[in-house]
């Protein structure tokens, strides 16, 4: 039997230092887009063993598990631990919909006292702290490229995105961190 | 001294001397000029040709109204920028500016003999000239006009330097870093709003630049200005932005801005952006951006040296500069009064004051009188000589009586103040003309916005900064952002000037039926008499008036003149002037790069560039990639010097002898999953889906509404409530937008999602007689005999030791297999099947080999042969239509009479007379090449390929009731002559299909 794949980042090797920002990929981590009604919350969150937020713009974390609310029925699950979410969703016996997509999205983690600006470069919702709060989370844009930004700290966010549109959008933060 | 006009060091830094050049010559400046000042104390006014009549122009202004003062600024070969207002250009050492529309020099140049021929250039001149004779227009008119046109000379190489971008948000944007902006940032930012205030000028203060009188807070007017400005910049809460112009006020409280960064640096930072763009998203906004000065529209008025009196003013209070040694002074309101007082002051001889207004009267009138100052009331300036500058005024009473003629070698000028409403205007808010002083202010706001000071018509000091206070804390608190007990800010301030209303159109000498050439618009050369032209030429509204003169249409937009150009037209026509009309106020204020427009969407941030785990696999291989919309595909992999021809023969022939490795990895992929996923298949696709078992897959075809094919794919079931949907690569963002569109519109009621899971899996496609062989020591946990997996089968196990999903299909007709793995083990598991496949003589192949080798097959490409207007029949895919079914998106739209005609346009094959004729694709077909043109075309070539495996060329073509001409010659006309085809099926090689079991 041949030996096991061996797993790749789309990201790998890529890393900025600057002063007053730091661009890094985060490491692998599974992740679930989970779509589910209403009534299945309860019994979903006893599940994946945190509640699910139903605000707009929230996330709820539990250990290495997050859940991001997306919209009114979607969230976005990250287990930085690497559990298997489709597993634990199967458990609930509640109607929902739980694809795996831990290898669609790769994730930059942005750090440093300029990161508001940096992601102010291509993002236009606001970022001050007293409108995107830590642990706030939302679908938006970054240039031309969808991403899902996730405060999780004071002058840190994450920035999910698409596999294929990592580089664009570490390039677009590299270039951007560079001028701040 | 060695700027002989450099009467002080005025706010500079006298420490520092900065060489530049002027057309070539050299001279120097101080840190802090702009290439004006530094020119005029040079003594240097001439700086430029007019537009049209190449006239000898000098500076009028000291701001970024400037019509007149337009050169080159070349810093290298690629950076020349042209049109560059030499009052907003900071110096910097080394500068090198270039004077413009001139030849061979500024000071003689050939094209001022279009000044001789001005009787014939009036207004409308090009539209009733070059009407005739027709012909004449394209050889001879268009190309002279082309030569002549235009301001300055655009560079001719890529613009290398880059521009940034900046969303931002506040509670309260200050446009304008004037006394009442200063006041207004400073009210709002005091209740711990969040402000940004921006600035056009290096350093806030506006007119506080030439105001002297100006006192507030206990400090002389400059120095309040810049102590504020370092206190406001100290708050964490505020955002100053200097060198920054708000340029546009669109939707929403969205305001652009502009701020320049590199332009006044001698040798900017590499990393550094030239300019960046800010759009600034503000709950209110507070526009302070003041007032613009107007210049007297007299006979003569365009010489050089003759300037607004604000500007002479700046020039000499901040610069330190003197316009001239025996200044005169034109005016019809009070603030020119203080030009007068403050050169006397310094020591310039003023010539005269020459005021329109028989008795003028005042503290600045009193003032100019008491230091000597002869004042000329009710008289006017009704010529002027001078060849390159001014030399002598001619000045003459107003009610008549002998003209006398006055030496000055510069002339300050003012008619009054026109509030700069602009941003007001383009924000939507209606402008209301107040009849008393003559002038638009804003009336009805119709977004939240405050307009404080000059800008609002508010002319004292005192109100104005008063009035600003109000504003900026008023804006805070409607922001919401005013938190706890912030302290009223309160503020002194006082200034014995007053500006008075002026006058605005022609001045006496310039009055209707006088020849004189009296500018209004100095940057397009329109006179008074212009005006009055277009007005008794038939224009009405001054929208017309505007185009038929060009008036104001010039980059500085007529800041100066719109107001006497409308004047000009309201008393020809012998109506108020709100009843004439404004012109509307667009974006933007003052012009703005393209660079600063585009940001960072150059080069290879223009767009994001898509590629699949294996392409660094791909590129290590030397293949060549081909775009895909974002996406980079391998499109062959030439070895040993292959061309492309060679490259794809060679993969064509493996593929079916051994087998080839493809990486699909772009094909669209949505996940469909929820109890009624079933029942939703069955409503967006064609196909019926409910019997499709459990782990099989079934080739499905979407329709619009219209009933023609939108995108294809094959999907497979992998449990009765999930189903696996790949889509084209193109077409994958948008078929998931229509799934989505008709869930949540039409049948909300299922319980089913979509989630894309295109870039979840690397999809590495096996095809070839030899593909099981090569993948079977890959695979764990799946039976890959034919009895357990059967073509269109989808199995879940693992491959290299990691989750798959794979598939047996072929869009080759070979025995063929996908492996889905997750996309971040694309690359190893690849490497894993290439060296599997080294064993077996396969190959890796591309997009190329991949369009050959359906098209043996007659399998189509949506997009390709078919163009949005084909349907699942004219395809030859009717079997793809569920007989039974009663509904899906599309059904209505089939039954349509024109989309069952016989006639239509069918998918078919064709075969060249010649089999090593290639057609070209997108070649018309026609029945009869004999037939005179223009010939009856019968359909179109969609593909067309040299099949290495077929040894001939073959295409697919879409042609008129194709299927009922089989073996009909048809022609496919070309330039040369016309290529004898054949009408044959689709499918050129394995006709029975035995090869998926091969």
């Amino acid at each position: 039997m041949a030996e096991t794949a061996r797993r790749i980042s789309a990201l790998e090797g890529r890393a900025y230092q600057g002063p007053g920002i730091a661009l890094n990929p985060a490491a692998p981590a599974s992740r679930l887009s989970l779509r589910a009604p209403e009534a299945s919350l309860a019994a979903l969150s006893k599940a994946l063993g945190l509640i699910l937020p139903r605000k707009p713009k929230t996330t709820a974390e539990s250990g290495k598990r997050a859940a991001l609310w997306l919209g009114p029925d979607e969230w976005l699950l990250i287990d930085e631990g690497g559990a298997d979410l489709t597993v634990l969703c199967a458990k609930a016996s509640a109607l929902h919909s739980a694809v795996d997509i831990s290898h669609r999205n790769t994730a930059i983690l942005v750090a440093g006292e300029h990161t508001e600006d940096v992601l102010g470069a291509g993002c236009p919702q606001a970022l001050s702290l007293a409108r995107f709060p830590i642990g706030a989370a939302s679908r938006t844009v970054f240039g031309k490229a969808e991403v899902v930004l996730w405060r999780i700290a004071e002058d840190a966010f994450r920035i999910e995105c698409w596999r294929s549109f990592s580089y664009y959008v570490f390039s677009l933060l590299e270039k951007a961190a560079r001028e701040v | 001294m060695i700027q002989p006009f450099r009467l002080t060091t005025g706010r500079l830094d006298a420490a520092e001397i900065l060489r530049f050049t002027f057309d070539g010559k050299s001279y120097t400046g101080l840190a802090g000029d702009t290439l004006a000042s530094a020119l005029l104390a040079n003594g240097v006014h001439l700086v430029g040709r007019s537009f049209k009549y190449h006239r000898p122009r000098g500076i009028l202004s000291a701001g970024a109204e400037e019509p007149n003062a337009l050169v080159g600024i070349h810093r290298d070969a690629a950076r020349k920028t042209p049109n560059v207002r030499a009052t907003v250009q900071e110096l910097y050492d080394g500068l090198a500016a270039v004077s413009q529309n001139r030849w061979p020099s500024l000071g003689f140049d050939v094209g001022g003999l279009n000044n001789l021929g001005a009787p014939f250039f009036s207004a409308g001149f090009y539209y009733k000239t070059f009407m005739w004779p027709r012909t004449a227009w394209e050889r001879l008119y268009e190309p002279i006009i082309r030569r002549a046109a235009g301001l300055g000379t655009a560079p001719d190489r890529p613009d290398p330097d880059h521009y940034s971008n900046r969303f931002a948000h506040c509670d309260v944007l200050v446009v304008g870093g004037g006394a009442a902006g200063l006041a207004a940032a400073l009210a709002a930012s005091e209740t711990g709003a969040r402000v940004i205030l921006a600035d056009e000028q290096a350093v806030p203060g506006g007119g506080l630049r030439f105001e002297t009188g100006a006192v507030i807070d206990g400090k002389p007017g400059w120095e309040w200005a810049q102590e504020t400005a370092a206190k406001l910049a100290a708050r964490d809460n505020v955002r100053l932005l200097t060198r920054t112009t708000g340029f546009g006020y669109y939707a929403q409280n969205m305001l652009g801005l502009v701020e320049r960064l590199t332009d006044h640096l001698s040798a900017p930072d590499v990393d550094q952006p030239r300019e960046r763009l800010w759009q600034v998203r503000a709950k209110r906004v507070v526009l302070a951006t003041g007032a613009i000065e107007r210049h007297m529209v007299f006979p003569g008025n365009d010489r050089p040296g003759i300037m607004l009196a604000s500007a002479a003013r700046a020039y000499l209070n901040h610069f330190g500069v003197a316009v001239g040694s025996k200044v005169a002074v034109y005016t019809a309101d009070d603030s020119a009064y203080a030009t007068a007082v403050d050169l006397k002051k310094r020591g310039v001889e003023v010539a005269a004051v020459i005021d329109l207004r028989p008795t003028p009267r005042g503290p600045h009138v009193e003032e100019s009188r008491e230091l000597g100052i002869e004042v000329l009331a009710g008289h006017a300036v009704v010529g002027t000589t001078g060849r390159l500058r001014v030399r002598r005024i001619e000045v003459a009473p107003v009610y008549g009586g002998a003209s006398r003629q006055i030496e000055a070698d510069a002339l300050a000028t003012s008619s009054g103040w026109t509030p700069a409403v602009h941003l007001f205007s383009q924000s939507r808010g209606k402008l209301a003309f107040d009849e008393e002083t003559r002038r638009f202010l804003p009336g009805q706001y119709v977004q939240d916005a405050l307009s404080v000071g000059a800008c609002n018509g508010t002319a004292s000091l005192t109100d104005a900064v008063e009035e600003a206070l109000r504003a900026g804390a008023k804006a805070a608190k409607e922001a919401g952002a005013a938190k706890g007990r912030s302290k009223t800010v309160k503020l002194d301030a006082r200034s014995p000037e007053a500006w008075s209303a002026g006058m605005a159109g022609a001045a006496p000498g310039a009055e209707a039926g006088k020849k004189a050439m009296a500018f209004v618009d100095f940057q397009n050369d329109v006179t008074a008499k212009d005006i009055r032209q277009a007005v008794q030429e038939g224009m009405r509204s001054i929208e017309h008036v505007k185009r038929f003169t060009t008036a104001g249409m010039a980059t500085d937009q007529g800041k100066t003149s719109n107001l006497h150009a409308l004047t000009i037209a309201s008393e020809m026509l012998g109506k108020p002037v709100p009843k004439v009309g404004l012109t509307t106020f667009r974006p933007p204020y003052t012009p703005v790069t393209f660079g600063a427009l585009v940001g960072h969407s150059r080069g290879a941030l223009f767009e994001p560039t898509r590629r699949t785990p294996t392409h660094a696999w791909a590129e290590a291989q030397g293949a060549v990639f081909e775009d895909v919309g974002q996406w980079k595909r391998a499109w062959y992999f030439p070895q040993g010097g292959e061309d492309m021809h060679a490259a794809v023969a060679r993969e064509c022939l493996t593929v079916r002898h051994s087998a080839g490795i493809f990486d699909a990895s772009t094909l669209g992929k949505i996940e469909i999953v929820g109890p009624d996923a079933a029942r939703f298949m069955e409503l967006m696709y064609t196909n019926p889906w409910q019997k499709l078992g459990i782990g099989r897959c079934r080739y499905g075809i979407m329709l619009r509404e219209d009933g023609f094919i939108y995108d294809d794919g094959v999907v497979g079931r992998l449990a009765e409530d999930r189903f696996h949907v790949t889509t084209t690569t193109g077409g994958a963002p948008r078929v998931l937008h229509h799934m989505e569109d008709y869930l949540q519109t039409e049948f909300p009621d299922l319980k089913v999602w979509l989630t894309s899971t295109s870039e979840q899996w690397a999809t590495i496609a096996v095809q070839g007689p030899k593909s099981r062989d090569i993948i079977a020591p890959l695979v764990e946990g799946i039976d890959l005999s034919d009895e357990a997996m059967p073509h269109m089968s989808v199995r879940e196990g693992r491959v290299c030791g990691v989750p798959a999903r794979l598939f047996r299909i072929s869009f080759t007709g070979e025995r063929g297999f996908e492996i889905n793995v997750p996309a971040d083990y694309g690359l190893s598991v690849w490497e894993a099947v290439w060296a599997e496949g080294q064993k077996h003589g396969a190959c890796a192949y591309g997009t190329e080999t991949m369009h050959v080798l359906r098209a043996e097959k007659g399998f189509i490409i949506v997009g390709q042969d078919t163009d949005g207007t084909v349907t699942p029949d004219d395809a030859g895919l009717a079997w793809a239509i569920g007989r039974k079914k009663t509904d899906f998106v599309g059904i209505r739209g089939l039954e349509r009479p024109d989309l069952k005609a016989p006639e239509r346009r069918q998918l078919v094959g064709l075969k060249t007379s010649d089999p090593k004729t290639v057609l070209e694709e997108g070649a018309q077909i026609v029945a009869d090449p004999n037939q005179p043109v223009p010939m009856k075309m019968i359909g179109f070539v969609t593909s067309s390929y040299w099949s290495e495996n077929c040894g001939r060329s073959i295409a697919l073509a879409l042609v008129e009731g194709g299927r009922e001409r089989m073996g009909e010659r048809l022609y496919v006309p070309m330039p040369e002559d016309a290529i004898e085809v054949e009408v044959v099926p689709m499918v050129f090689f394995d006709e029975k299909g035995e090869r998926t079991n091969g």
